[in-house]
C-alpha cells in the first residue's frame, strides 16, 4: 500500500528545493566575489617597520597603515580592496579586477612618508603629525611658484621643533626624497608649512600622494602575486568546467551503481553545492582557485557519506533484513563512521587554518564549511528523504538499491 | 567462511610492506641527493608565467631568454623554462632572485615582440625570509595535525588503531612527497594543501575499516592468531565496496581537475591523485596489517597469562 502522504512530501521537498536552486542560482553565481586569481589583480604581503629605528611597532599603527593602504586603493577606483593585518608586523593587500595595474601598484608600494628632518637626518615630525587630506596646491604670492601647503595637527609641537632647530635647517622629505629645505630663523608659531615645488604637475602629484594618507610605517614587499585578467578568467572557466564534468561523472556513477538512492545522493550533492555557495555569499567571502579545488574535493567527501551509508544498507539487505530495517540499521551503523571521519578532517582543516596563510586559509575555510554542510545535506537530508520514500512504500524492492535477489541470505 | 576464498591482505603483508618501504627509500635517496624541486613559495625569487596565445617551442624561448641575458636586462639565474598549457602556449620560468617590475616588463615585452602577440602574465614573488617561514609552517602543520588526529583516534578507538593509522598516514604523505621528488615536480603552496588533504582523506579510509574491525571485535571470540587474521581480512573485504567506490568518486573529481582544470591547479590535482591512490592503497594493504601486528602481541601475552 503506497503512503501518499509521505510520497507527496518527498516530491514536494525535492521540487521546492530544486525550484529554489533554479531560481536563485544564476543570481548567486553572479554575486559570488571572485578572488584575484580568478579575475586578475594582485596580492602583496608587506612587512612593516617603524619609520625610525627603535620606535615600537604597535597594533594601532599597523592598523593605521592598513587603513591608509585601503584608502589609496579606494582613491584609485579599485572595487572592494581587501586589506588585512597579519601577526604583529604584516599587512596583506588583495586587489581583484584591477585595470590600471601599473599605476595602482606603484602608488600602493610607495609609502608616501612625509617627514620633517633636521640637518643630521633626525626625524622631528612624521606622517601622523599632519592633518589628513589637508594638503593643497597653491602659489607663492611673491614668486608665483607652485607650492604645497600642509597642515599640522599640533601647533605647539611645530613650535617646539622649530625652537629647537632655530639657527639650523629643517628639511621636508617625501619618502627618502628631499622636497625642500629651509633655514629656520626663528620659532614658527603656526600650524601650516609649505613645500616649494618646481612645476604645477609635480605639485599636483605631491598633493595627491600626501592626501592619500601619510603612511605611519615603512613597508617592504615580501610576497607579490600578480595575475592578468585574461589569465584569471581562463582559470575560472577551465576550473568551473572541470568541476561540472566531475559532478556529471559522479552523478552518473552514483545513479548507475546505487539506483534510486543514487538519485537521492545526486540531489543532495546539488543541494550541498548550492548551500555552500549561498553560505559563501552570505559570509561575503572571496572564492579563489584553491577554494574551487576544495569545493570539488569536498563534493567527493560529501558523496563518500552517501556511499558509506548505502553500502551499509546494501549489506543489511543482503543479510536478509527488510528494506526499512536495513535503512534503520545501516543509517545507525554508518553514522558513527561518518562522524569520526569528518571530525578528523575537521581537525586537519582547523590546523591548516591556523598554521596556513592566504591561499591555504581559503582552502581550509571551504574544507571546514563543506564538512559541516555535507553532514546537513548528504547525511541528514539524504537520510530523511530515503526514509520518506521507503516508509511511503515506494521503494520496497532490493533491486532499487542495486542488490541482486540472489545475493540475499535468509535470516 | 568468506576469508577462505578471498585474497588475504594480512598474510601477504610483507610484500606490500616491502613495496611501500622501497618507494619511500627511493624517494628519500632522491631527496637527499637532488633535493626537492621547490617553487618560489618555498625557495624565494620570482616565478613568471606567460601565456602567449600561440604555440611556443623550446628553442625560441631559450633564444629570447639568452637575448635578455646578453643585453644585460636580466641578471638573475633561472631554472629551465617549462612550456605547458593547452597548445603549448604557456611558459613558466622560475628566477632565483626577486625581479623588479622593470625587468618583469622587459621579459614580457621580449615575448610579445618575438611572437607579436598580447602576452598575459602571472607573477609570484617571494622574499627569502618569507619562503623559509612558509616551509617551517608546512612542517608544523603536518606535525600538529598528525598529533591531534592521533589523540582523537586514541580517544575514539584505542592506541593501537591510532599508531597504525598515523604510520599509514605519514606513509601516504611521504609517498606524495617522494613521487614529487623522484619526478622533479614543483613543490609549492597548493602542493602543501594537497599533502594535508591527503592526510584528511587517508584518515577517512582508515577509520572506515578500523570502525568495522572494532565492530567485528565485539562479536568475536579471538582464540588463535588465525582468528585475528580472518577477522582483519573479513573487515577489509566487508568495506571493500565502499573503499573502492569512494576512491573512484574522489579520483574522478581530482582527475577532472587535473585534465580540465587550469594550469595553476594541475599540480595540486596531481598531488591529490597520488595521495588519494596511496591513501586507498595503504588503508587496505598496510594499515590493517600494522594493527594486526600490534594486536597480535596482546593476544599472545593474554594467552601466556591464561596458561
Amino acid at each position: 500500500m503506497l503512503d501518499w502522504k509521505r510520497i507527496s512530501f518527498f516530491f514536494l521537498t525535492v521540487i521546492v528545493v530544486l525550484g529554489c536552486i533554479g531560481a536563485t542560482s544564476p543570481k548567486l553565481v553572479e554575486r559570488i566575489k571572485l578572488g584575484l586569481d580568478l579575475k586578475g589583480g594582485f596580492e602583496i604581503l608587506y612587512t612593516a617597520e617603524p619609520l625610525t629605528a627603535g620606535q615600537p611597532l604597535t597594533k594601532e599603527t599597523l592598523t593605521q597603515a592598513a587603513d591608509s593602504l585601503a584608502k589609496r586603493a579606494d582613491s584609485l577606483g579599485v572595487a572592494e580592496p581587501e586589506v588585512s593585518t597579519e601577526g604583529t608586523d604584516r599587512i596583506r593587500v588583495r586587489l581583484a579586477g584591477v585595470q590600471n595595474e601599473e599605476e595602482v601598484r606603484s602608488l600602493m608600494s610607495k609609502p608616501a612618508v612625509l617627514t620633517f628632518r633636521g640637518p643630521d637626518g633626525t626625524v622631528y615630525l612624521n606622517g601622523t603629525d599632519f592633518v589628513e587630506n589637508a594638503a593643497k596646491l597653491s602659489y607663492d604670492p611673491n614668486t608665483k611658484q607652485p607650492i604645497v601647503e600642509i597642515k599640522l595637527k599640533d601647533r605647539q609641537k611645530f613650535k617646539d621643533v622649530t625652537t629647537k632647530l632655530t639657527g639650523s635647517t629643517l628639511s621636508i622629505y617625501l619618502d627618502d626624497q628631499l622636497q625642500s629645505s629651509a633655514a629656520v630663523n626663528y620659532p614658527i608659531d603656526s600650524d601650516s608649512a609649505i613645500i616649494s615645488q618646481t612645476n604645477v604637475n609635480e605639485a599636483t602629484k605631491t598633493v595627491k600622494l600626501i592626501n592619500l594618507g601619510a603612511m605611519p610605517l615603512k613597508l617592504t614587499e615580501k610576497y607579490i602575486q600578480r595575475v592578468d585578467a585574461t589569465l584569471g578568467t581562463a582559470s575560472l572557466h577551465q576550473t568551473a568546467r572541470a568541476g561540472l564534468i566531475a559532478s556529471i561523472l559522479i552523478f552518473l556513477f552514483m545513479v548507475i551503481y546505487y539506483r534510486v538512492p543514487g538519485l537521492v545522493a545526486a540531489f543532495t550533492l546539488i543541494t550541498y553545492i548550492w548551500v555552500l555557495l549561498a553560505v559563501f555569499d552570505f559570509m561575503n567571502a572571496t572564492l579563489t582557485l584553491p577554494g574551487i579545488a576544495a569545493l570539488v574535493l569536498g563534493a567527493g567527501m560529501a558523496v563518500d557519506a552517501n556511499i558509506i551509508t548505502y553500502e551499509r544498507i546494501r549489506e543489511e539487505i543482503r543479510a536478509g533484513k527488510s528494506v526499512l530495517s536495513a535503512l534503520k540499521a545501516g543509517s545507525k551503523h554508518s553514522f558513527r563512521t561518518i562522524m569520526d571521519a569528518n571530525v578528523t578532517n575537521l581537525i586537519a582543516g582547523i590546523v591548516l587554518y591556523y598554521v596556513g596563510n592566504g591561499a591555504i586559509r581559503g582552502f581550509a575555510v571551504i574544507t571546514m564549511m563543506s564538512i559541516i554542510i555535507s553532514i546537513l545535506t548528504n547525511v541528514i537530508l539524504s537520510r530523511w528523504l530515503l526514509h520518506l520514500i521507503i516508509r511511503g512504500n515506494l521503494l520496497k524492492k532490493p533491486s532499487y538499491f542495486g542488490v541482486k535477489e540472489a545475493d540475499i541470505r535468509a535470516l | 567462511m568468506l576469508s577462505k576464498r578471498q585474497y588475504s591482505f594480512v598474510k601477504n603483508r610483507n610484500t606490500f610492506f616491502a613495496i611501500s618501504i622501497l618507494i619511500c627509500i627511493v624517494g628519500l635517496a632522491v631527496m637527499l641527493f637532488a633535493g626537492m624541486n621547490f617553487g618560489v613559495d618555498f625557495k624565494a625569487g620570482t616565478n613568471i608565467d606567460l601565456v602567449v596565445g600561440k604555440q611556443m617551442d623550446k628553442a625560441k624561448v631559450d633564444e629570447i631568454m639568452n637575448g635578455l641575458k646578453t643585453n644585460g636586462d636580466l641578471k638573475s639565474r633561472f631554472a629551465e623554462p617549462t612550456i605547458g598549457g593547452t597548445n603549448s602556449d604557456r611558459v613558466s620560468i622560475r628566477f632565483d632572485d626577486v625581479l623588479t617590475d622593470d625587468v618583469i616588463n622587459k621579459i614580457q615585452n621580449a615575448f610579445a615582440t618575438t611572437y607579436s602577440a598580447t602576452v598575459s602574465k602571472e607573477v609570484n614573488t617571494v622574499d627569502p625570509q618569507l619562503a623559509k617561514e612558509l616551509l617551517m609552517k608546512a612542517v608544523y602543520a603536518v606535525g600538529i595535525a598528525s598529533v591531534l588526529i592521533c589523540v582523537y583516534v586514541s580517544i575514539r578507538f584505542e592506541w593501537r588503531f591510532a599508531i597504525a593509522a598515523i604510520i599509514a598516514i605519514l606513509h601516504d604523505a611521504w609517498i606524495v612527497i617522494a613521487i614529487f621528488a623522484i619526478f622533479r615536480l614543483e613543490v609549492n603552496l597548493p602542493f602543501l594543501a594537497a599533502v594535508l588533504t591527503t592526510i584528511g582523506y587517508s584518515i577517512n579510509d582508515k577509520i572506515v575499516i578500523f570502525d568495522r574491525i572494532r565492530e567485528n571485535l565485539r562479536f568475536s571470540k579471538l582464540k588463535t592468531d588465525e582468528d585475528l587474521v580472518a577477522l582483519v581480512n573479513d573487515s577489509i573485504w566487508q568495506t571493500m565496496a565502499r573503499n573502492v567506490n569512494t576512491v573512484l568518486v574522489v579520483l574522478l573529481a581530482a582527475g577532472c581537475l587535473f585534465i580540465f582544470g587550469s594550469e595553476s591547479i594541475k599540480l595540486f590535482a596531481l598531488a591529490k591523485l597520488v595521495g588519494l591512490t596511496s591513501g586507498a592503497y595503504s588503508s587496505i594493504f598496510i594499515a590493517c596489517s600494522l594493527w594486526y601486528l600490534l594486536k597480535r602481541k596482546s593476544l599472545s601475552s593474554k594467552k601466556k597469562a591464561a596458561a
